[in-house]
């Protein structure tokens, strides 16, 4: 089966960013069927994670990877190998072989299986989707808390819904291709990060609300129900991509402030 | 570049985004469209000869322009080799269309911004939220001192 190379070796190298790369060792796998992976080998190879994809150089600086792992229907695991560090890239397919990686330390290793984990396309399809979810209903909550028309963003923000990473492509067919824009600030993610936050430059994202410093007592003097710093403490940072904290965080963050309102009607004008 | 071709033909037999017979040219010298089976599945286009099972080749789509052409027309180029052409010739109009729309969504770059804006998003109507309600308890006389700090 033919595959676009030269296009996907191209996507490997190119400044786009990196979700996550480093150094690993990687089994050398034998091709006989009951291979037996005592003095196994592994050659140290520098791995870049980029979307569903993930790539291998010989070296850091090599032009082009040696090769590709597709990421869709696998599963990540540690792995019982004579090697520390070690876990497994596995498929569904019964007699596909495993990819058995070996990283430096605990850290780096713990690192590649959330990664990995979460690389896969229909992964990412699925966080997407939730967000969706999230704002259609934080945008129901701003509209039933408002009691007079006030001219704010929910109406006016339904036009803004459409997502504008679409907008640019069918505006500018001819500058901004299919997920792709020149990166101006350019170069890869070493190591460390699993998730990086490169804006298009369209939409910066504004301030982080201001941090919350809730008062353990209401008005009356008794403890507002159901609530407690703790739970409120430190909005969730802007790089977290995992959308059950965001789902947990923004629901908890409505539900009270509702609740709070709801309250202050019942208990009427002081 | 070695890769796990035995996955990728395994994702050609998942279910698709999309698929059906489309006439289709690859860049190559006295190429000819020819009909062909081409399917979307998550961020790669496969094509097959329409009787076969296993596909011809797959293209993965990131980095991609997706062009409208001429009628029923649309093509699939790269963005370090723009010229190089993959042409895909529709029987209608409208499908063509709707293929120009899903091949653009079908990459996971645009996924990832996607993500970005919806976070971005959330983040602000979270914060007008709290606006709006501080606005709405002040006018119905509540005096500020008396509103958590927020």
């Amino acid at each position: 089966m033919k595959l676009n190379e030269r296009s996907v070796a191209h996507y490997a190298t190119c400044d786009s960013p990196a979700d996550h790369a480093g150094f690993l060792r990687k089994r050398v796998e034998r091709h006989h069927h009951h291979a037996h992976h005592h003095g196994a080998s592994y050659q140290r190879r520098w791995f870049v994670l980029k979307g569903n994809l993930l790539f291998y150089f010989e070296e850091r600086e090599s032009r082009e990877p040696v090769g590709l792992v597709v990421l869709e229907g696998c599963t990540v695991e540690l792995c019982e190998a004579s090697e520390e560090f070690a876990f497994a890239i596995r498929f569904d397919d019964a007699g596909a072989r495993a990819y058995v990686l070996v990283a430096d330390g605990q850290a780096a290793m713990e690192a590649w299986v959330k990664a990995l984990s979460r690389a896969s396309f229909d992964y990412m399809r699925l966080v997407v989707k939730e967000l969706e979810k999230q704002l259609e209903e934080a945008c129901k909550s701003l509209a039933a808390c408002r009691k007079s028309p006030q001219r704010s963003s929910c109406s006016g923000r339904k036009r803004h819904l459409s997502n504008p990473a679409l907008l640019p492509l069918q505006e500018k067919p001819t500058t901004l291709e299919n997920g792709y824009s020149t990166w101006g600030s350019g170069g890869c993610v070493a190591g460390g990060a699993t998730c990086t936050d490169h804006d298009t430059g369209q939409t910066k994202p504004p301030p982080l609300p201001p941090r919350r410093r809730l008062a353990a007592c209401s008005t009356t003097g008794s403890p507002v129900p159901g609530l407690s710093l703790a739970m409120l403490e430190s909005p969730v940072p802007p790089e977290t991509v995992c959308f059950s904290k965001l789902h947990n965080w923004y629901g908890q963050e409505i539900a009270v402030l509702r609740r709070e309102w709801q309250e202050r009607q019942k208990r009427g004008h002081p | 570049m070695r890769y796990n071709e035995r996955e990728l033909l395994s994702l050609a037999r998942q279910p698709a985004e999309k698929a059906a017979e489309i006439r289709m040219s690859v860049p190559k010298k006295g190429s000819v469209l020819k009909k062909r089976l081409v399917k979307l599945v998550v961020n790669f286009l496969f094509y097959f000869r329409t009787d076969e099972a296993e596909p011809i080749g797959a293209l993965l789509l990131e980095h991609c322009r997706i062009t409208k052409e001429e009628e029923n027309v649309f093509s699939i180029s790269f963005i370090e080799e723009p010229e190089r052409k993959y042409c895909f010739e529709c029987a209608t109009e409208e499908q063509c269309q709707e293929w120009v729309e899903a091949l653009k969504r079908a990459s996971y770059e645009f996924l990832r911004r996607s993500l970005i804006f919806y976070r971005n998003e959330i983040q602000k109507m979270t914060g007008k939220v709290r606006v709006a309600l501080q606005a709405l308890l002040g006018a119905a006389g509540f005096g500020w001192q008396q509103l958590p700090a927020l």
